[in-house]
Parts: C-alpha cells; sequence; structure tokens
C-alpha cells in the first residue's frame, strides 16, 4: 500500500551535527566521494551535500536537518564575513529554510540568489545568508568550510541553530 | 522565543502559565479530597461532558458549534441572532488566553455545552471554560526536530462520543478523551519522513473519521482515509491519484509518475448526508510544471466525490486540468441547493483558488457542470465549455520547464484555503478574496527525492497594473449568481475565515492590521472592528453560555499570509511591514 521510496535507516553517526574535519560529498551519491572545490560549478545552482565522518566515512543523512547546500562564487563579491567561512570560493549553508522548514530548493541565476520554491524567502550566499525577501525570520545558518588535502572539509559547525519553529 | 515573550506581554487578559494536564478550573467550587495526593480533580464541566452523537452532528443546535464548518454543508452559519447590526457596536472582549504557540493559528474554537476545544501550531489541543477562558487541559505531541511541516498550523479537531479527534502535524491521527485530554489510540496516517504532514481538521461523518494528508510540495500521492472511531483501524483509503489500471490513470503518463503525483487534501471535507457523500478538494500535481507531467492528471485539481461507507469515488468535477499554476483546489465545495433558470439544482459551490465561482450539480453517482464565472481578475481562461465547464486556456498564460508565464489570480489563488460562508437568510454567499495580485511561474527539470521539496518552479507575485487595493469581502446570490456588495481593503491582502449569522451579522478577520470585523451581512458595512494580538487567520465560531450569544475566533498571524505579507513588501517597499505574532484564542460578546 506504502509505494513512496524510504529513506535509509537512522544511526547515531548519520544523525550528529556536522563536524570540524568531516569531508563533504554530493547527496545521491552512493560511493561518498569526498568533493573538491572544483566540483562544485563557478557561479551554478547549489549542489545538496552530506557531511561525513572521515574516520568511519559514515554520512550524516539520518536528518534532513544535517542537510548542507553548496555554491561556489567568485571570492571577490564575497562579504567579508562569509569569505572567512569559504573554502576556494565554496560557500556552504543549511538547506532547510528558517521560515517553515522547507528546502531552499531554487537558485535565482541572474541574481545569484537562494530561494525556496514554496513560500518564496530569498537568501544572499554572498553575505551570510541573510534575508533578502520573504517570510524567513532569520539568516540561513551557514557551515564554514576549509581545504583539507585538497578537499572540501568543515571548518567549525554550523553558525546558528538549523531548523525552524513548527509552534 | 523573544516573538513569543512579547506576545505573550502585551496580551491584557488570561495569560496562561505552564499547565498540569489537568487544570481546575477556577470558577469551580473547591472540590472535598478524598485521596491523600489525589492528581487534580476534575472540573465539574468535564465530569458532565456531554457526548457528541451522531444526531447532533447532524442537527446541531444552535447553542453549539460541534464541527469545524459547524454544519456538514461546510455553510459556517450560526442561527444565532442576539447580535445584530444594530447592537454590533458594542461587541466587546470577555476573555483572551493566549495559546503559548506562534505560527498561524487558523483553527475555529469548537464549543459544546459550554467546553470549548482549540488546536494550534506545535501540535497542541487545548480545552477550554468557554465562559471565563479557563483552561482545562492542555495536549501537546512533541514533534520530530527535523519534521517534514512546510505549513505549520492546524485547522482544528472533531468531536464524537467522548473523544477529540486530532490530524497531527507529524501524520499521525489521535483520538483523546474529552474529559481528561489523555490519548486513547493514535493512528499512524503516513510517514513523514516520506513529505506527508497533516494539517487538516478529521472529518466524523458515517461513524468514522476521515482525513487526508498535505504534502504536495514534496512529491506525495494524496489520498483520504477513513479510520475506525474507537480503535484507529484503518477502513479505506482513496487516493486521488489513480495506480495504472484504475479509473483516471489514463489522465497520467506512462511510467512512475502517479507515485508522486501530489493532489494532496489538507482541508476538511463536506458531507451529503441524504447520499453519504463526502466532497474533497485537491491540490495541484506534481512537480508543479504540467508539462512535466502530460495529460489531464486526475484528480489533482479537483473536487472529488467519495463514499463514506466504502470509499468509492463517485464523481469528480476537475477545474484545473494539467495544472501548472500552483492551484491547489483544496477548497470543499459547500453543499447547497439554489435555483437557475427558475430551476431548482441540487447544488455544489465553490469558490476556486483559480479565479472561478464554480456553480455545480450533486447526485449520487456523478458531478455536473451548472456555471461558471471569474470573482477576480482572471486572465488564464479564455471561456469555459458550456456543456462541460472545461476551460479553454490561453497558452501564452501556461508556465512551462523553462518557460516564463504570467497569469491573474497569482498562484495564491483568488481565495486560497480560508472558508466561505453562506447564510439561508439572505442567500449570500461570503468569499474572503484577494484581488489585483498576479503571479509569474517558471519551471525547471526536479529529480524526485524522498522528504525533499519537488515543486521545480520558481514562483513570483506581480501586482495588476492600476490595483488600487488588494483583500476584500465579496457577497454573492447563489440563486442569481450575481454580486451584490464587495467590501475593500486598501492596505492589506485577505486570509480570513468567515462566520455569517442569523441575525444578519458577518464576523471575518484576514487583515494584516490585527483586527477582527463585523459586517453588515446585507450591505458589507463595517458594524465594529477591534485590534487584537495578531493578524486573525482563524475561523470564527459561534455559540451560546447561558442563552447568551457570544463570538470566538483565534488570533496567530502566520505561514502563507505571512509570506504573502512579505512578498507585498517587496512590491510596495516599507507599506507591508511585519505582523505581530503569537497565538491567543479571544471571546466577543455584547457589552
Amino acid at each position: 500500500m506504502f509505494l513512496s521510496p524510504r529513506l535509509p535507516a537512522q544511526d547515531e553517526a548519520a544523525t550528529i551535527r556536522p563536524k570540524e574535519g568531516d569531508l563533504l560529498v554530493r547527496a545521491g551519491d552512493a560511493q561518498h566521494r569526498p568533493l573538491r572545490a572544483a566540483d562544485i560549478p563557478l557561479n551554478g545552482q547549489q549542489i545538496p551535500a552530506w557531511a561525513m565522518d572521515p574516520a568511519t566515512t559514515s554520512v550524516r543523512s539520518g536528518t534532513r536537518l544535517n542537510g548542507v547546500i553548496l555554491l561556489r562564487l567568485d571570492e571577490s563579491t564575497l562579504a567579508p564575513e562569509t569569505r572567512a567561512r569559504a573554502a576556494e570560493g565554496v560557500v556552504a549553508y543549511t538547506g532547510i529554510c528558517t521560515h517553515n522548514g522547507c528546502d531552499v530548493d531554487d537558485w535565482i541565476a541572474d541574481r545569484q540568489i537562494l530561494a525556496c520554491s514554496c513560500h518564496a524567502s530569498e537568501f544572499d550566499p554572498k553575505d551570510a545568508g541573510k534575508v533578502l525577501d520573504g517570510p524567513a525570520p532569520r539568516a540561513l545558518p551557514a557551515l564554514p568550510l576549509k581545504i583539507v588535502d585538497g578537499m572540501l572539509a568543515v571548518a567549525k559547525p554550523f553558525t546558528t541553530r538549523v531548523g525552524f519553529e513548527p509552534g | 522565543m523573544l516573538k513569543r515573550m512579547i506576545a505573550a506581554a502585551i496580551l491584557v487578559g488570561v495569560v496562561s502559565a505552564p499547565l498540569p494536564v489537568v487544570w481546575a478550573g477556577s470558577q469551580a467550587p473547591p472540590q472535598p479530597s478524598t485521596a491523600p495526593s489525589p492528581p487534580a480533580p476534575m472540573p465539574a464541566i468535564l465530569k458532565a461532558y456531554t457526548a457528541v452523537t451522531t444526531d447532533r452532528l447532524k442537527q446541531p443546535e444552535a447553542d453549539d458549534w460541534l464541527m469545524v464548518r459547524r454544519t456538514y454543508d461546510g455553510w459556517n452559519y450560526s442561527p444565532l441572532d442576539q447580535i445584530t447590526p444594530q447592537n454590533a457596536n458594542r461587541l466587546q472582549p470577555l476573555w483572551v488566553s493566549s495559546t503559548g504557540a506562534t505560527n498561524g493559528h487558523e483553527a475555529p474554537a469548537l464549543v459544546n455545552r459550554g467546553v470549548m476545544f482549540v488546536s494550534t501550531p506545535g501540535n497542541q489541543v487545548i480545552a477550554i471554560d468557554a465562559r471565563r477562558g479557563t483552561p482545562l487541559w492542555r495536549y501537546r505531541r512533541p514533534l520530530p526536530e527535523d519534521v517534514v511541516l512546510l505549513h505549520p498550523t492546524s485547522r482544528g479537531v472533531a468531536l464524537y462520543g467522548d473523544k477529540v479527534f486530532f490530524a497531527a502535524g507529524d501524520a499521525v491521527l489521535v483520538a483523546l478523551d474529552a474529559r481528561t485530554g489523555k490519548e486513547v489510540w493514535t493512528a499512524t496516517v503516513e510517514d513523514n519522513r516520506n513529505g506527508y504532514y497533516m494539517t487538516l481538521a478529521p472529518l466524523v461523518a458515517d461513524r468514522k473519521v476521515i482525513v487526508g494528508a498535505s504534502g504536495g510540495e514534496v512529491g506525495v500521492r494524496g489520498f483520504v482515509a477513513a479510520y475506525d472511531l474507537e480503535t484507529g483501524r484503518q477502513l479505506w483509503r482513496t487516493y486521488s491519484v489513480p495506480a495504472p489500471g484504475e479509473p483516471g490513470s489514463e489522465t497520467w503518463p506512462v511510467g512512475d509518475q502517479w507515485k508522486t503525483g501530489g493532489g494532496s487534501v489538507w482541508i476538511t471535507g463536506t458531507y451529503d448526508r441524504q447520499t453519504n457523500l463526502t466532497f474533497w478538494g485537491t491540490g495541484n500535481g506534481g512537480p508543479w510544471m504540467g508539462d512535466q507531467r502530460p495529460g489531464d492528471n486526475l484528480y489533482t485539481s479537483s473536487t472529488v466525490a467519495i463514499d463514506a461507507a466504502t470509499g468509492k469515488i463517485k464523481g469528480h468535477f476537475q477545474y484545473n486540468p494539467n495544472d501548472s499554476w500552483d492551484w491547489d483546489e483544496v477548497s470543499p465545495p459547500i453543499v447547497v441547493d439554489f435555483t437557475r433558470g427558475g430551476r431548482q439544482i441540487k447544488g455544489l459551490i465553490n469558490v476556486a483558488r483559480d479565479g472561478y465561482l464554480w456553480f455545480l450539480e450533486r447526485t449520487d453517482s456523478r458531478i455536473n457542470f451548472v456555471d461558471g464565472k471569474p470573482y477576480v481578475k482572471q486572465n488564464v481562461f479564455k471561456s469555459l465549455d458550456p456543456k462541460t465547464g472545461r476551460p479553454d486556456v490561453d497558452p501564452e498564460r501556461r508556465p512551462g520547464t523553462g518557460k516564463n508565464a504570467e497569469f491573474c489570480p497569482s498562484h495564491w489563488g483568488g481565495k486560497n484555503w480560508p472558508p466561505v460562508a453562506f447564510s439561508p437568510k439572505t442567500r449570500l454567499l461570503y468569499i474572503p478574496a484577494n484581488e489585483n495580485l498576479c503571479g509569474a511561474i517558471i519551471g525547471r527539470p526536479v529529480t524526485y527525492t524522498a522528504g525533499r521539496v519537488y515543486t521545480g518552479a520558481t514562483s513570483r507575485l506581480l501586482a495588476a497594473p492600476g490595483a488600487d487595493h488588494i483583500g476584500e469581502v465579496q457577497a454573492w446570490n447563489v440563486d442569481t449568481g450575481v454580486r451584490v456588495w464587495t467590501h475593500t481593503f486598501q492596505n492589506s491582502a485577505n486570509w480570513g475565515p468567515m462566520l455569517a449569522t442569523g441575525g444578519g451579522v458577518v464576523f471575518s478577520g484576514g487583515t494584516n492590521d490585527r483586527m477582527f470585523r463585523a459586517f453588515d451581512a446585507t450591505t458589507g458595512a463595517v458594524l465594529w472592528e477591534f485590534p487584537t494580538n495578531s493578524g486573525v487567520i482563524g475561523q470564527p465560531t459561534s455559540f451560546t453560555i447561558d442563552g447568551r450569544q457570544y463570538v470566538a475566533v483565534q488570533s496567530g498571524w502566520g505561514i502563507d499570509a505571512r509570506a504573502m505579507q512579505s512578498r507585498l513588501n517587496g512590491l510596495f517597499p516599507g507599506e507591508y511591514p511585519e505582523v505581530p505574532e503569537g497565538g491567543a484564542v479571544w471571546v466577543f460578546g455584547l457589552k
């Protein structure tokens, strides 16, 4: 009767938030290949990704709140706070809107703006994920990045709490 | 949290502290205690709780409001007539009580012989002594931290016997003991991790409790399902998107798209006692661009008649074949007989998101088209087929994948979810409308991932040229099909459910200025208004205590009203600032 696909079972490593040193893998990549900056298209649409524990190769995909989106932007266009969190121009944010928890699924290419298709909140990925328009009450939490052995890695935990207030 | 504290601080009446499960009413006399350390005694009003029966639901007394629209026909009409156009200016708040929740408070306050039940965002149901707002019990079902709940609200509860039925946001149906607020049973309706969530009030009909699920943005397959009142066992489930081989499946592409085809059901259906048919509205197809799912895509953006006994589909009417405008047609039609050309028609009337007012005929085996006409600016339909009602769509106004199209009304519709009201005295249908708003959508390819948004669309809000207002309350005569009056709001959209009363007064909120208003049902004149704590997007209800008429409503702005307000502030910078948020229940009466 229930025909929709199932998500994988949860375990603890999969549900804790991204930690310093975690690598990043593209969502849906069954081979869990760590991403490099060059894998992210310059000025292209955001890439959904998960953090991965490099020691155990456990992917932290057990909760949607761990969903990360990656963008590669021209570093010279980034505001100082965001440039400090970027690695070779790659910036990372939560994939979950701070309004009602919709996925930040949209990329308005001509304005280089992140957006949600369900309630049309808009965020500036070049300036700390701040709200440009729409109902979101606060900026998108950012995930500071660094480069480790040529690979994208988490530098610090999310800058603020991810998720939304359901009531 | 800061917002919540501020909202609580500005309330002038009863502000709730954290509560034990059972709260002794402050009006109850001291109870003699026989146990050494007893739980709080059950308040007398709950001890004397009156069971809700099939007969009481079918023919409710004027004193009560026992289901979300008060009656099965969906009229939102109370026969109470003490509050009139002559005395409405003497209305005043009698009590107010904070809910402790934020987000959109859309549920009506049901009242059964003085016991009030409201649901709020945050998976909360509160029982209240309607006389002075004294909390009786509070139920909170914790939500998973990572819940998929893209519209965090509840649109009400249902009553039957000594139970309260609540459709929890995490897609679990809950039966509570009306006297204690404790769970009697729970039933998992669907898997929230796959994007199914619930926001509607259950419908109790034919001795079953019936629900549907939201999640049209997440690639769900919509359905309506019935459960046993006593055990929570599922009795039937009917999908709004047919499986291959089922009637209607020929309107879907070959392949698996039917599994993620949308058609979500997030508003309580109406019910015709004579035919035992329930009428449900369905959401748009998924993903949003019709060119990604060629065909009419039955039964999305439709009214579907479902036999309450068996779950069998006994007729449908599709408003927007192959929808590409995000026009969920989830509001069920009201069940009302009307005249057309001298003929009495057993009818259904639906005020659709697509900007048309649809008059239909109901039978025990099919739904027939009678008449359809725009009630707001609509530039998508060039005409309707006079026999079938099928719209002839202007291809320039149909968005597609990589194809931007502008169209009116916007994707939020001429009317979104807020329910209409109908008065049998005035024969007028009262519509909370949004005029002068248009939209633009462009689609993009999208891949399905369980639990992730699956719209594949970017939308914008536009103002129609020459727009001088947005929000309206419209009144239409159902027998002549003519608009009788329109009240316009200069600087606000309207997200207010309607209440009609036998005294000739219509109540609604819906605007960004926090007002709750009384209108003259015949002329549309504003008789009275009062600024509440937040924007009023709840369904007003009316009831009596000791023979006096009261009106109750929840105030608590959020969700799509908030979303539209922020988009309007982008269109008209500075003119549509944030509305204060935080929920409260208000009760008004005559001085």
